[in-house]
């Protein structure tokens, strides 16, 4: 890549007014480096993954609206988190935090074990309770 | 509290935050010549780990490594500390920043209030230095970000802390002995033939033979799991090829430079016919970028992009094999 191919391309970057550094040869053909504001193809793949989340979040959404998964199933994609992450930060095994998303187990749960989710979510145990999508 | 720190931007964070660390200790190592030492050059394929829900890719070795590697190779001693409670990890932060050092941290980016929020993933192998500390906010140079940064005293131990894999357990660390002398010639040599050896290793998830074994899954993956899916996963391979971290094309950029400033170091003004090389091997895969962003955009149908994507990245492959056996023998 040369200096002068240095995209400068609208991004999340741009948005925040932040540049990148990047490595490109000079018109001798020496490495230096300079500022980029942002690359298409990378905001393209950028945007998919954003809408693929969005897209789960929103599915979630629907299954709790319908009483199919409990609010935990949500905010958990809401917070970009898979079943792993989630069981890390909240301390549980895996196969404990799937059998929350079900609403039955799920509305039975202690408030110790609620108040876990809802610090992890930095919600309060209320708003984790009565989401309803 | 604020320590005398210079804070450079560099493209990668741990070659980044190893590069500012050791300059503070008087040896100017810029980020190419940490990356090339620490032999960060690399691809390896991760079928079985799923990171946004596709498969992983990285085009640099364990998070740690370089550093690690690059350090061995200079005699420079790094001083290393997890903790499993937050208030230990924060005193001791806070004695280094009392005795003037300015300390690595390992960190989780989901947290990190400065980064744009679609940066902002589970992704826990990032890397900054803590130079200072004020009665509400923590001094931050984050080699991502042009300028200094700040996070306040519970968003720092909440990134410290982040949890999922790789979780860091307030990783610490910064270099306690710093020899007088250096074998440049010697380090370079041995870390260039160490990473050639690493994209040449006989594995199928590893280095050339990895190349490969994604290229010809992009043929088969419309088949096998459809195309969306397809398309996610070729997302996922751009970006972990471009995003913040590689100055362009996987790394191979940084390694370009690398190359030229072994050329100057070593006399060898072969590697610097190398570095013109691997430029272009960057150019490629900038260029497979361009076109996956190109299928993807389109949500095209046509089982022949996936074909010739396939196509182009088994000659990158081809070009950085033969790279690499030219490399080795060079050196």
């Amino acid at each position: 890549m040369k200096t002068d191919q240095i995209p400068q391309d609208q991004s999340s970057l741009s948005k925040k007014d932040l540049k990148e550094l990047c490595y490109a040869v000079d018109e001798n053909g020496n490495y230096t480096t300079a500022l980029s504001s942002g690359w298409e193809p990378k905001s393209i793949a950028l945007d998919g993954s954003m809408q693929l989340i969005e897209k789960r979040i929103e599915q979630a959404r629907q299954q709790v609206i319908k009483n199919e998964v409990s609010p935990i199933a949500y905010f958990m994609e809401k917070n970009k988190m898979d079943v792993s992450i989630l069981a890390s930060y909240v301390s549980m095994w895996k196969w404990s935090v799937k059998r929350h998303f079900k609403p039955s187990v799920f509305a039975k749960l202690d408030d110790k074990t609620l108040q876990k989710y809802a610090t992890v979510f930095e919600i309060s145990v209320e708003e984790l309770k009565n989401f309803k999508g | 509290m604020q320590l005398e720190f210079n804070h450079t931007q560099s493209a990668h964070c741990e070659n980044g935050v190893a590069s500012n660390l050791l300059k503070h200790q008087g040896i100017e190592l810029s980020e190419p010549m940490i990356f090339g030492l620490g032999s960060g050059l690399f691809f390896v394929y991760l079928p079985f780990i799923k990171v946004n829900f596709s498969p992983a890719f990285s085009y640099r070795p364990m998070p740690g490594w370089i550093f690690k590697r690059a350090a061995k190779l200079l005699g420079v001693k790094i001083k290393r500390q997890k903790f499993n409670s937050p208030q230990k990890a924060q005193e001791a932060l806070d004695q280094n920043l009392k005795n003037n050092i300015p300390t690595g941290l390992q960190v989780g980016v989901y947290g990190l209030t400065y980064f744009p929020d679609e940066y902002r993933f589970h992704f826990n192998a990032h890397n900054l230095v803590v130079y200072g500390k004020t009665d509400t906010d923590y001094l931050i140079s984050d080699p991502v970000m042009q300028h200094t940064t700040t996070l306040s005293h519970q968003e720092l131990e909440k990134v410290r802390f982040a949890k999922g894999a790789l979780a860091p357990k307030g990783h610490l660390y910064y270099p306690v002995y710093v020899p007088k002398e250096i074998n440049w010639e010697k380090a370079i040599r041995k870390a260039i033939k160490k990473n050639c050896n690493d994209m040449l290793a006989p594995i199928p998830i590893v280095g050339v033979k990895a190349i490969r074994t994604v290229a010809k899954n992009i043929a088969k993956w419309p088949d096998k799991i459809g195309i969306a899916k397809t398309n996610h996963y070729l997302g996922q391979l751009i970006r972990m090829q471009e995003e913040i971290g590689t100055g362009g094309g996987g790394f191979r950029f940084i390694y370009a430079a690398f190359l030229q400033e072994a050329a100057d170091i070593l006399n060898n003004e072969k590697l610097r016919e190398f570095s013109k090389e691997m430029t272009q091997i960057g150019d490629m895969w900038r260029d497979l970028a361009v076109q996956i962003a190109r299928v993807y955009k389109k949500r095209s149908n046509e089982q022949d992009v996936y074909a010739l994507l396939s196509k182009n990245m088994l000659e990158i492959a081809d070009k950085e094999e033969a790279f690499f056996k030219k490399l080795r023998k060079a050196i």
